[in-house]
């Protein structure tokens, strides 16, 4: 009997006081519906959640590690791009 | 992040003391008269989830998958905790100088009051899962009616307790559906299963003088108000299953209730207690 793996799912939880989803590791599961339920036990013992996305690890399409150089470091000395140049007034308030 | 399981929290004791204290006021704990089945009645909760979560903790480090065996885990320290309540409340109203942990750690078999469903060994996944179906779906309904207790203590750890096992059913019922629905190996394997523990099913609904002493005062349903509820859900999940229910008495091994086990008991307890045993009041 050949043992056959799970499929890989990329778990993303959105903790109590965070706004976004975030990605917090990866587990095997059958399908969806147990991929959620797997990270409930895996993920979230501690109330880290009160959201979990699960996304088949074979959708997700990555950036190449090799192309690492020509991908990020032009934007190295573009310090510019950053909004920090502008004074805002204080009755703008938080931005 | 992933994690290593829970440690005990150090001064759970005293926590619990604190929380004991800002308890609402409940007359059954004076209940002089009521107070020796009020107390076999709470030892039945708390070693129902005693022992069946000391089973399936024999899981850890052994699941078939990392995923399956942490939340084994997980659903066994839910029941650890809900002992904890059941047999401190249970210390309480027996108010003899004796903790949750005294009667856990320093009972002898004969005193043990839980299911003997619940102390047969894991075997394969299969019987683990099984008996954990079998179990959550009286315990659901059991805690469901507990929430409307007389007694204002055992509604509140019944309504924490609920929340557990609503979960503990949804996952056991979900993998008694997939594997029974699977292949042929885990439909035979599951229909052995059931076959295995259905002779014990019947011992949670078997009412003696302690039950009825509890359903009296109101603290706890009849327990033949729930068979129906209990057979309902059965019936359904089987069926979705496509398994059979077996065609035998499902109350053929009765006993645990009163103290009279089976001898997989004994071996539970050596492993369980040895170390209070032999270093009493050990502690770290």
């Amino acid at each position: 009997m050949t043992k056959k793996e799970w499929p890989l799912w990329e778990i993303f939880i959105r903790g109590q006081h965070g706004l976004n989803h975030r990605h917090v590791g990866s587990l095997h599961a059958p399908d969806a519906e147990m991929a959620i339920r797997n990270a409930r036990d895996v993920y979230t013992r501690r109330k880290e959640g009160v959201s979990i996305w699960a996304v088949p690890s074979a959708a997700i399409t990555a950036s190449s590690p090799s192309e690492k150089g020509p991908m990020f470091d032009p934007a190295e000395s573009k310090v510019y791009r950053h909004p920090t140049f502008f004074d805002i007034p204080d009755e703008v308030g938080h931005m | 992040m992933p994690s290593l399981p829970d440690a005990a929290m150090p001064d759970a004791a005293a926590l619990a003391q604190r929380a004991a204290a800002e308890q609402a006021h409940d007359p059954h704990l004076a209940d002089v008269a009521l107070k020796p089945a009020f107390f076999d009645w709470l030892c039945r909760m708390g070693d129902n989830s005693l022992i069946l979560g000391h089973r399936i903790s024999e899981w850890c480090g052994h699941g078939p998958a990392l995923e399956e065996d942490i939340a084994q885990a997980n659903t066994a320290l839910d029941l650890i905790g809900q002992t904890q309540m059941w047999l401190g409340l249970a210390a309480e109203v027996e108010d003899a100088g004796r903790s949750a942990d005294d009667l856990a750690y320093l009972r002898d078999a004969m005193k043990f009051r839980n299911l003997k469903l619940l102390e047969l060994p894991n075997g394969d996944l299969a019987v683990t899962l099984m008996r954990q179906f079998l179990f959550d779906a009286f315990h659901f309904e059991l805690l469901t009616a507990l929430c409307r207790s007389s007694s204002p203590r055992v509604a509140e750890i019944a309504a924490k307790a609920l929340k557990e096992v609503s979960y503990h059913l949804e996952r056991s019922s979900d993998l008694v559906v997939r594997l029974g629905d699977g292949t042929e190996e885990s439909h035979a394997r599951m229909q052995a299963a059931l076959d295995k523990v259905w002779p014990y099913t019947g011992e949670m609904f078997a009412a003696d003088g302690v039950d009825e002493a509890v359903a009296k005062a109101g603290i706890a349903p009849e327990l033949s108000e729930l068979l129906p509820l209990w057979q309902r859900t059965v019936a359904q999940v089987l069926s979705e299953a496509t398994l059979s229910q077996p065609d035998r008495d499902f109350a053929a091994q009765k006993g645990g209730k009163q103290g009279r086990h089976t001898e997989h008991l004994g071996y539970i307890l050596a492993e369980m207690q040895f170390l209070q045993r032999a270093y009493p009041g050990a502690s770290w």
